[in-house]
């Protein structure tokens, strides 16, 4: 059974269809990448993923279970995580606090333990501050866990978004342009530690970009969304030479025959 | 840069026994000026500044801890009772501190704009009002026509009993009220807000009809207090008469016992407030403040939270509410007006938002300038206006003074400019909230 399955997909705006009959299955353990020209659909498709839009039919499965109907947070503690294509920090919380944010579903602490100070409640804050410290030295940060979020550098905030996301211990992960403005070599290692959380955290991980050489390097499967319709799926080198995405990205003419560069 | 050069000369001069002296000092000084000079707001300055003194300053925490309870438990009693006025103004800080920080944990924490905020306060009062006065027997009487010599319905000492069921009365108000404004944000949660608050003050104005449950714009009274034996007169009178110079009545202890009431509450709710912050909860409602979308996208149920918000501040204001019922025997719709959000607003503004010792002194700073500060200086320029004071260089006399540049009309114009002004030179507030710093070592874990 595939890890997520969503079949039919359609959410229109007013008279905009969005997103418009996408069927789509993710196998876990696989990174996948969601392709596509400005406003094919791919944010949309996050957001309807992750509840925070309903989709208007369709049905979508996390681990056999619906997740149409139930809330935003409901879904993520589910166990899917995300990113944000421009980075939504807690901006005037500490980046330890930002990511101990990302266990809120996991802590236990009740109300009567959080007031009476009872050891339950210390053990678990103490253990969720190693975690979270560990996790923000996995994803490349150090010395900062008392900084506010807003101060760090913008690449930082891009890896502290992802270390707020693994706190959560998904087992899906929605990375929405994760690359965007980063440099080659900060493309580099941020393509590493994809790999390192599939590879050794087994997480799942399905990301949209627009930065090719971050799609072709890391992806094995490849979904390409064009006017709110999945017109391929497959692996890199069979995108690359698919007619319908040449088309979508650089119009009717091009499929003539100079495509190769340009999506390399 | 002038704020962090003051900020390094002062953490460097505060080190070593510097803090023990300043704070020892400063409590003597204030605490005789106020003794030796009971009618003086600016004694009273120096003396209620020494809490100041003893937050900032450094010093041992068992010592501060000593010093505060001392000030707390005898020297402001002594005082209070030798100038009741005095006592009035430190009830009044402690209970807009119990709303500052409550509302603080809607505006500050959550981030939820709430401009009703006193509706709580009154369902609190109005509580207590209902059920330990007489209300309940002339439920058929229009307000003014009841038959005299009514039965009280309850003893006053379930006064007690009656904070514990306000605290659930009013959080449940907080979740009633905010259920339906769940979906709004910002200035339509602010306007929505307003218009209940103001419904709860209209509601008590208007129910004495067809049921007189309020007694309507009349207000309630007498309301109980409760009992305060012989004994703890006796007591106060044994101990610190000879200090404070004449004879403790019953009416002044009844001040006493509300001072120590709200000082316990007061306690308690920065207690509550403190542990909840610094938890999953807390982290919650800031998560929900900075960025609801991401908050959510992190698992946490922002409606359940923001409803846990509205709840907790409002059961500090409903505890309040009871306090307040009780210490005055007499409430009317009128103390709970709009100017009353406004004000608990500006003192969480003005404090620091978000930030528990900067509502705290928030609260006391804009009590003080309202109760003491403003008033003074109205009494000090009629003062002038009736003497034959002159102004030396341009040569105008007091007494010429127009009325209708009377103090008293423009009190409330010097408390905006004052606000104004704090907001332009330090908009983050007079104790800026901090996140706390975490010392987190793995060594325990590797």
């Amino acid at each position: 059974m595939a890890l997520l399955e969503m079949a039919n997909i359609t959410k229109t705006f007013g008279g905009l269809k969005a997103i418009s009959d996408v069927t789509f299955s993710l196998e876990k353990g696989r990174i996948v990448s969601i392709i596509g020209p400005n406003g094919a659909g791919k944010t949309t498709f996050f957001n309807t993923l992750t509840g925070i839009y309903r989709p208007d039919t369709g049905t979508i499965k996390f681990n056999g279970k619906s997740l149409v109907g139930l809330r935003t947070d409901q879904i993520a503690a589910c166990g899917i995580a995300r990113t944000f294509q421009n980075i939504r920090l807690f901006a005037d919380m500490t980046v330890i606090e930002n990511i101990m944010v990302g266990m809120h579903v996991h802590l236990k602490q009740s109300p009567l333990q959080t007031l009476l100070r009872l050891p339950g409640f210390n053990r678990e804050e103490k253990e969720a501050e190693v975690k979270a410290l560990r996790l923000m030295k996995y994803v490349g940060l150090n010395n900062v866990e008392n900084e506010l979020a807003k101060n760090l550098p913008y690449g930082a905030q891009r890896r502290l978004e992802i270390a707020r996301a693994l706190a959560a211990d998904p087992q899906l992960l929605l990375l929405d342009e994760p690359a965007a403005g980063m440099n080659p070599q900060e493309t580099e290692d941020i393509i590493k530690l994809f790999r390192d959380i599939r590879d050794n955290m087994g997480i799942t991980i399905l990301l949209i970009e627009h930065d090719m050489r971050v799609v072709m390097n890391i992806s094995e499967d490849i979904c390409v969304m064009d006017y709110g319709e999945k017109i391929a799926q497959g692996s890199p080198a069979e995108i690359r030479n698919n007619t319908k995405v040449i088309e979508a990205y650089l119009g009717r003419g091009a499929v003539a025959g100079q495509h190769e560069e340009k999506l390399q | 840069m002038a704020a962090t050069s003051f900020k390094e000369v002062f953490d460097k001069l505060n080190q070593g026994l510097v803090g023990y002296v300043v704070i020892l000092l400063h409590v003597v000084a204030g605490s005789y000026l106020v003794y030796s000079q009971p009618r003086s707001n600016l004694a009273f300055l120096v003396f209620i500044s020494s809490l100041l003194s003893l937050y900032f300053f450094r010093a041992d925490n068992r010592f501060k801890i000593l010093v505060g309870m001392l000030l707390a438990l005898v020297i402001i009693p002594v005082i209070g009772v030798r100038n009741i006025f005095y006592l009035e103004v430190i009830f009044q800080i402690s209970v807009f501190a119990a709303l500052s920080l409550g509302l603080n944990i809607v505006v500050g924490f959550t981030g939820l704009l709430n401009l009703g905020y006193v509706a709580f306060y009154a369902v609190g009062a109005y509580l207590w009002a209902f059920f330990g006065s007489q209300q309940f027997y002339v439920l058929n009487y229009a307000p003014g026509t009841q038959p005299p010599d009514l039965p009280f319905l309850l003893p006053g000492d379930a006064f007690y009993l009656f904070l514990l069921v306000a605290v659930i009365i009013a959080a449940i108000t907080g979740i009633l009220l905010g259920l339906p404004v769940m979906r709004l944000k910002g200035d339509y949660l602010a306007i929505v807000t307003l218009g209940f608050g103001e419904v709860i003050r209209v509601l008590a104005n208007n129910l004495d009809k067809p049921i007189n449950l309020t007694n309507g714009p009349q207000g309630i009274t007498p309301i109980q207090r409760p009992t305060m034996p012989e004994w703890v007169v006796d007591l106060f009178n044994s101990l610190f008469g000879g200090v404070i110079g004449h004879e403790v009545k019953l009416a002044d202890m009844y001040n006493v016992m509300f001072y120590f009431f709200a000082l316990l509450v007061i306690i308690a709710i920065i207690f509550v407030t403190k542990r909840l912050d610094d938890s999953k909860i807390g982290r919650a409602w800031t998560a929900v403040r900075e960025d609801e979308i991401a908050a959510v996208a992190q698992g946490i149920p922002i409606v359940r939270m923001k409803l846990l918000a509205f709840a907790v501040g409002a059961s500090f204001a409903g505890l309040m509410g009871v306090l307040l019922a009780a210490s005055r025997t007499f409430i009317s719709p009128e103390s709970f007006n709009f100017m009353q959000s406004i004000g608990v607003l500006s003192m969480v503004i003005l404090g620091g938002i978000g930030s528990i010792p900067g509502v705290i002194l928030g609260a006391a700073v804009l009590t003080i300038l309202n109760l003491q500060v403003l008033q003074g200086f109205s009494l000090y320029l009629n003062d002038l206006r009736q003497s034959d004071a002159v102004i030396p260089v341009i040569n105008f006399a007091w007494k010429d003074l127009s009325t209708q540049l009377d103090p008293a009309k423009y009190q409330k114009l010097l408390f905006g400019l004052i606000l104004i002004i704090m907001m332009i030179f330090r908009p983050e507030g007079l104790i800026p909230a901090k996140r706390r710093k975490r010392d987190v070592s793995m060594d325990e874990t590797k």
